[in-house]
């Protein structure tokens, strides 16, 4: 066991506790940056003039009607930009843009005394454009070769000889949605300027330090003329990685023109129409099987959606490309990787970071594949797994890969499935309109930010002379539970009980240079700081206690009795109090806080090779769903959940859990319900998302929730790379939901004979399944899909299904093709 | 006591509404002001906006309502979307939010279970779940948390068979269980419905389902629940002035029509759930709002021999309380209106008053034959709902007209149906919705009524269905057939929602389902089969 994973005895960590603000959550009196609007006094409203065009050039912008409004206080424009104008980390994102990028972008600010009075004037303002043509649709990118930024490629092994030796060979084509983060808080920024110049901005951020830097630059500022603080998020599922950034700057360039607070929050539907969203992809494939099933090559292109500018599309390609593999050895792999560049909000970060979607293609292929292979999906899942000893495309061993075996044996025995599959077997034979089926797929995900530098964190802990400690760290808490596992990490390295550890506020001014709250890092890296920072406190304080005790100072123990007691190891038997110790140690004049520091070791990625190990750790999962799905409507239920991952030795295990279950139900909501449709017309609307209000686009409400969820966290799992033990949690589960849309997939198939195929859009929406399981009827009638079926010659058959005139389903994808011939249905090879 | 120089100010109380406790004015707020925006300036700012159009609940607070309708069934904690209605509306009202339920030292027993059984994440959609939940927690005749799991029957009442259906028990196993009750109740009786109004994108909601099913009952000091003994606040009649605007509430149906004849521009707002979304999210902005939703001669509730009247201005939450299942094809419509938060809001007469063509109750009442009682100066005029329509969002209605009832005729078709094609089973907009009134004599059709939503500019009738399917025995083949007349009624369009084939598929393969569930109740043939 490594030193920084061994816990002491009577650690914190790991007792199941709520999350640190839960008493304030629920009482209403946690506050999130617009809370603090009401607390400030002169504030002025910031609302932004978007342009209804997908692409144009603006030729005259006039501001002067919009001061004529009452209450408008001032209108910002490029010119107001006193260093430079650009919001991003790429120099591609013009913060008042000349040229509209996408339809709502948005060209100038209104600041006015009521939000209303900016509304208004953001509406007087007049703006002439020159439309330009807009490329809407990844595929039309691809045939206009819109593309921009790296074009990576993952290779390994000899591909052409591996497909020329398979047994199997299939192609296809798919084509999948990205999705919309939903924060319940919306983006905000209320900014200040002080008497001395110093520039204060409150943002939902979860990069305090890139928030800073980029309001530094927009303003012609240096860095520590620019404070940037995060009380809390309302989520930010890494929608608030990199888009808080211009936000905060317009509301901070208000502030120093005006010389008044400014609070910039984006209504739903601007949030929805100008942030980021999670990239959807174009994926097109090639795989090769053995006789037995056995993955033997896959050759994919993955074209991720960029939308307008390139923001961190860069990176969430490379995590693709990197788990195209999810938890399958492929002996030889050619994976290229390119970003379109569309007329659409720039894409960014989202909760996997492009992992689920590289993840999303090889579980969609293996779906489609099962059947024409004659193997039960879960059958070929398995067989592929990795084993002992292998390494990645990219080249990093899979340690413990063990753990998937074990996860998946866990879920079979914990889930019952064998008798579930024979009971949803007899359930399908007598009901020809209603069918189940049950889908158990798995998760490996690589924990670390793929780019090296960024896997450092910084902590500052207090130790006050009455023994109190204060903790302060580079992470901040959009509800993932970060603080709460903090305040464990110091509890148990400082061996004193949690109450007497309280935790502020993430600010630039404490902990500089932080990396982003994301990649699931926050606790590996700023756990590993706050560590490194009570330890040199407690190394500090043992020198005094051992002293007193009349011990070796290696022979002093902290934390005995719960807590706040320090013993040692022979000596006197004295047993000395945490506060009596700290104020001693305060009268010998020993330095009582300490600033952390962290570094994840033994990371090495090459980012032109696209090899190397960039990953600490892998976390692993496995997840069995049951659905049911209503033949008449394609209307489905998710009747059953199991669940097992690994959490290493969980840190929090209350807060695990609900990453767990969060991240399960959020995938399900992206691959089942979450619609964002764009509209590809030629109409004046051009460009203009359809789906940008709570109202037409849906996320998973209570009636998505599983009926019954068990979760369980994998036992011995201990993660030695890796803070007190603990694994990240905060992506990897979202994965787990393609047990639901694989089970989808099945209970499709189950209304057709045995062996079918079926295609399925992503997402997966009830209309969707419903045309899905018209594939399978048709399959059933042995006719082609020719717009008109009949019913099954058993008479049983409810159901007369017409389909007029082939509905629009997206994504249309290729028929899964088998070059030689395949074994009948339902036979193994 | 006022002075004999008193002032009318001094006499008549300035608006205010009692907010946890206090008073709070309503200085400085226009009609559009929010009460999501108002109590949020007041400090109070527990209630958040996630959406500003009903969709989230992250805004939920409670209002004591009228529990029935006479003074002696006192109040009802009832939760709203506190971002749809105008601030002004609740002069008068009792509210209490998240804060005034309980404080992070001395928590609401709801507050407790959340934050104990991880019901918060990141906490942004915590005070309105908390909301919402102590509602229900409250709710009168939510059966106590000593029940024993499995005596008590989620919605029995509202599930009751009318004579000549089929009692749930005998339904079709082919029937797919979507609608099915066991999943949304807990053993204390808590109804999962009460919820479906809050979204949380964080937490997968199971510890939410937990912390509401572990809920007891609450204690004898229970403030709150002592409240529920006297009656609520009467409405008040409200005239809140303002440089952009006026809201007014209206004392009867004359001050009504007074109001409106000194102000015609004036627009009436009842539940506020579409008005609401009008203001926040297009911007909508009217100089003069008249407040309807508690004028006496709208909440009117009688069923007599003939016709069962439904007040314009009672709420689906009190439709769906006071007609405890009497027609079953409503107690089908209910649950899958919109949430429990939006139905303590929207009333029956909102939903025929915005003449949208995709609203649920229209395809429901056009099945029921309902009539429409338009009630202006001159007095009441009846009109069949089939006849109300008269193109996208417009109706025979006339400028000075109200809705002021709609009333069922009896006695009801024996085999109903309500069928609502979403995306999601709780609070979504339908993209087909279709009612199904069909009576069956000896196995024959003698009268088919169906109403159809969202496959032309208004809800229509499928009259050529109804032909189909009248006079012939309810067979397999005779729904096969009047099924592929249906797919071809009506005239739907692609949007984000649905794609035109979808919609066509689905009314035809409503039809085919209505004969799954309730085929074999009324013909013979399967039984032999
Ligand atoms: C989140 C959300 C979900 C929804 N889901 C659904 C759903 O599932 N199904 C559905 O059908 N609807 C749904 N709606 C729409 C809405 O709730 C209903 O249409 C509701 O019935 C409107 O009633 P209201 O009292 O709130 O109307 P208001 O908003 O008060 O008024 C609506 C319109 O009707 C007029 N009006 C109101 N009462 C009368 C009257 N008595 N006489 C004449 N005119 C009148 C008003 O002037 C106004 O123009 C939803 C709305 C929201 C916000
Ligand atoms: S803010 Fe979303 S329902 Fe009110
Ligand atoms: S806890 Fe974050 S939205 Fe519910």
């Amino acid at each position: 066991m490594s030193h920084l994973s061994e816990r002491p005895a009577n650690p914190v960590v790991g007792q199941e506790i709520p999350h640190e603000s839960a008493a304030l959550h629920v009482t209403g009196a946690a506050l999130y940056t617009d809370d603090l609007v009401m607390r400030t006094r002169d504030v002025l409203h910031a609302h932004p003039v978007q342009v209804p065009h997908a692409h144009a050039r603006v030729t005259a912008l006039r501001t002067q009607p919009a001061l004529a409004v009452p209450g408008v206080v001032r209108v910002l424009t490029a010119a107001d930009v006193p260093g430079v104008n650009d919001a991003g980390v790429k120099h591609d994102e013009p913060l008042f843009p000349s040229e509209v990028m996408y339809f709502g972008h948005s060209v100038a600010w209104v600041l006015g005394e009521t939000l209303e009075a900016a509304r208004l004037g953001a509406a007087a303002v007049e703006v002439d454009v020159e439309p330009l043509p807009a490329i809407i649709d990844v595929k039309d990118a691809i045939a206009a070769e819109s593309f921009q930024g790296a074009q990576p490629r993952v290779e390994r092994g000899d591909i052409e000889a591996a497909f020329d030796a398979a047994a199997h060979v299939f192609s296809g084509e798919f084509e999948f949605a990205g999705q919309e983060h939903f924060y319940l808080e919306t983006h905000c920024a209320l900014a200040l300027v002080d008497e001395n110049g110093q520039v204060f901005v409150q943002s939902s951020t979860q990069h305090p330090s890139e928030t800073q830097e980029i309001v530094a630059h927009v303003l012609g500022l240096a860095s520590h003329e620019v404070t940037v603080q995060c009380l809390r998020m309302g989520g930010g599922f890494g929608g608030k990685e990199m888009q808080p950034h211009g936000l905060a700057a317009i509301a901070a360039i208000g502030s120093r023109l005006t010389g008044r607070p400014v609070r910039l929050r984006l209504s739903r539907t601007q949030d929805m129409t100008m942030t980021g969203k999670r990239h959807g992809f174009h994926s097109q494939w090639r795989v090769a099987f053995d006789a037995d099933g056995r993955l033997q090559a896959l050759d994919a292109t993955l074209t991720a959606d960029g939308g307008w500018s390139l923001d961190l599309s860069e990176p969430v390609l490379a995590r693709a490309l990197c788990h195209i593999d999810n938890a399958y050895w492929i002996p030889n792999a050619r994976v290229n990787g390119r970003i379109a560049r569309t007329n659409k909000t720039s894409q960014t970060a989202f909760r996997g970071f492009g992992g689920p979607q590289g993840m999303l293609v090889i579980e969609d292929i293996l779906g489609r594949c099962a059947p024409l292979l004659g193997l039960d999906p879960a059958s070929l899942r398995r067989r592929n797994f990795y084993g002992p000893g292998q390494t990645t495309p990219y080249g990093q061993p899979v340690r413990h890969s063990e753990r998937l075996a074990a996860a998946w044996d866990a879920v079979t025995r914990t889930g019952d499935l064998d008798r579930r599959r024979a009971e949803i077997e007899a359930f399908n034979a007598e009901h020809p309109d209603t069918k189940r089926a049950i889908a158990i797929t798995p998760v490996k995900f690589g924990i670390s930010f793929n780019l090296t530098a960024f896997n450092q964190a910084g902590a500052l802990v207090h130790v006050y002379k009455d023994g109190s400690v204060l903790i302060n760290h580079g992470g901040t808490e959009m509800g993932q539970g970060l603080h709460t596992k903090m305040l464990q990490v110091a509890a148990t390295s400082l061996g004193v009980p949690l109450s007497r550890v309280r935790l502020a506020p993430t600010r630039t001014d404490k902990v500089p240079n932080t990396s982003a709250t994301a990649a699931s890092s926050g606790a590996d890296l700023n756990g590993g700081a706050v560590k490194n920072a009570c330890e040199q406190i407690t190394d500090r304080l043992r020198n005094v206690a051992a002293g007193r005790l009349g011990v070796h100072p290696s022979d002093v123990r902290f934390g005995a009795d719960r807590g706040g007691i320090i013993s040692a190891i022979g000596g006197t038997g004295e047993l000395i109090p945490w506060d009596e110790l700290v104020h001693q140690a305060y009268f010998q004049r020993v330095q009582l806080w300490a600033a952390g520091f962290y570094r994840t070791e033994g990371l090495h990625w090459d980012s032109a090779t696209m090899h190397g190990s960039p990953f600490k750790y892998f976390a692993y999962g496995v997840a069995a769903t049951e659905v049911e799905v209503d033949g008449f409507t394609g209307a489905n239920r998710t009747r059953r959940v199991d669940i097992v991952h690994d959490v290493g030795d969980s840190l929090s295990p209350l807060i695990d859990i609900g990453q767990i279950e969060g991240g399960f139900v959020q995938g399900a909501g992206w691959l089942t319900l979450e619609d964002l449709r764009w509209d590809n017309s030629d109409s004046p609307t051009r460009g203009r998302l359809a789906t940008q209000a709570a109202s037409t686009y849906k996320l998973p409400s209570f009636s998505e929730m599983p009926e019954e969820f068990n979760v369980t966290l994998l036992e011995q799992a201990h993660e030695d790379g890796a803070v007190y033990g603990g694994k990240a949690v905060g992506e990897p589960p979202l994965m787990l939901a393609f047990s639901v849309r694989e089970a989808l997939r099945q209970a499709a198939a189950a209304f057709g004979p045995q062996g079918t195929s079926i295609d399925l859009a992503s997402p997966a929406t009830p209309e969707a399944v419903f045309w899905a399981v018209e594939e399978a009827r048709a399959a059933a009638s042995g006719q082609p899909d020719d717009g008109h079926v009949t019913a099954s010659s058993n008479g049983d058959h409810g159901v007369v299904p017409v389909q007029p005139h082939g509905p629009a389903r997206h994504p249309e994808s290729e028929r899964v093709v088998g070059r030689q011939a395949v074994e009948p249905a339902g036979v193994r090879p | 006591m006022a002075s004999k120089t008193a002032t009318v100010a001094e006499l008549v109380p300035a608006p205010a509404a009692i907010v946890n406790g206090r008073s709070c004015g309503f200085g400085g707020i226009s009609p559009q002001t929010s009460a999501l925006d108002w109590l949020r300036e007041q400090g109070l700012t527990g209630a958040k906006e996630g959406c500003a159009e009903g969709e989230c609940g992250a805004c939920s607070v409670l209002v004591a309502r009228p529990a029935g309708d006479h003074d002696e069934a006192g109040s009802q904690w009832t939760a709203i979307n506190a971002c749809l209605i105008p601030a002004a509306s609740l002069d008068g009202q009792e509210v209490v939010t998240a804060e005034g339920l309980g404080t992070a030292s001395q928590m609401h027993p709801v507050q407790y279970e959340m934050a104990m059984r991880g019901g918060s994440q990141c906490g942004y959609c915590t005070p309105g779940f908390v909301c919402s939940m102590a509602a229900e927690y409250y709710r009168p005749g939510r059966c106590g948390a000593d029940t024993p799991v499995g005596d008590y029957v989620p919605g029995s009442s509202a599930t009751l068979p009318v004579e000549g259906e089929s009692a749930a028990a005998d339904l079709d196993p082919n029937a797919p269980q979507h609608d099915s009750l066991d999943h949304d109740h807990g053993a204390n009786g808590f109804d999962l419905h009460a919820l479906s109004g809050n979204l949380c994108r964080c937490t997968g909601y199971r510890p939410i389902r937990d912390a509401a099913y572990a809920l007891g009952i609450p204690s004898d000091d229970d403030a709150f629940a002592d409240r529920r003994h006297r009656p609520a606040p009467d409405a008040v009649p409200t005239r809140l002035k303002a440089a952009t605007g006026t809201y007014a509430r209206a004392a009867d149906l004359s001050d009504v029509f007074t109001l409106r004849s000194e102000h015609p521009e004036a627009t009436l707002v009842a539940g506020s759930t579409d008005w609401g979304v009008e203001v926040n999210i297009r911007g909508v902005r009217a100089p003069f709002v008249i407040g309807i939703d508690r004028v006496p001669e709208l909440r009117t509730f009688e069923i007599g021999d003939s016709s069962i009247e439904l007040g314009a201005a009672l709420t689906l939450s009190e439709l769906e309380s006071r007609l405890d299942g009497r027609i079953p094809l409503l107690a089908e419509v209910f649950p899958q209106f919109a949430s429990r938060l939006i139905r303590n809001g929207a009333t029956i007469g909102g939903n025929l008053g915005t003449g949208s063509p995709i609203g649920d109750t229209p395809p429901a009442l056009l099945a029921l034959e309902a009539v429409v009682v338009l009630a202006s100066p001159a007095g009441d005029r009846e009109v069949p709902l089939a006849d109300y329509f008269t193109g996208y969002r417009a109706t025979v209605k006339a400028a000075d007209e109200i809705i002021r009832a709609v009333r069922v005729p009896l006695p009801l078709s024996t085999v109903t149906g309500f069928h609502k094609i979403a995306k999601r089973r709780f609070d979504d907009i339908s993209s087909v919705a279709v009612g199904f009134a069909l009576t069956i004599d000896d196995g024959v059709v003698t009268k088919a009524r169906i109403g159809l939503g969202g496959v032309a500019a208004t809800p229509i009738r499928a009259r050529e269905t109804e032909a189909a399917l009248e006079g012939q025995p309810f067979t397999r083949e005779v729904a096969r057939t009047a099924a592929a007349i249906m797919r071809r009624e009506g005239t739907p369009m692609d949007d984000h929602r649905a794609s035109a084939a979808y919609r066509s598929t689905m009314l035809g393969t409503a039809l085919l389902k209505l004969h799954a569930q309730h085929g074999h109740n009324t013909t013979t043939e399967e039984a032999s089969a």
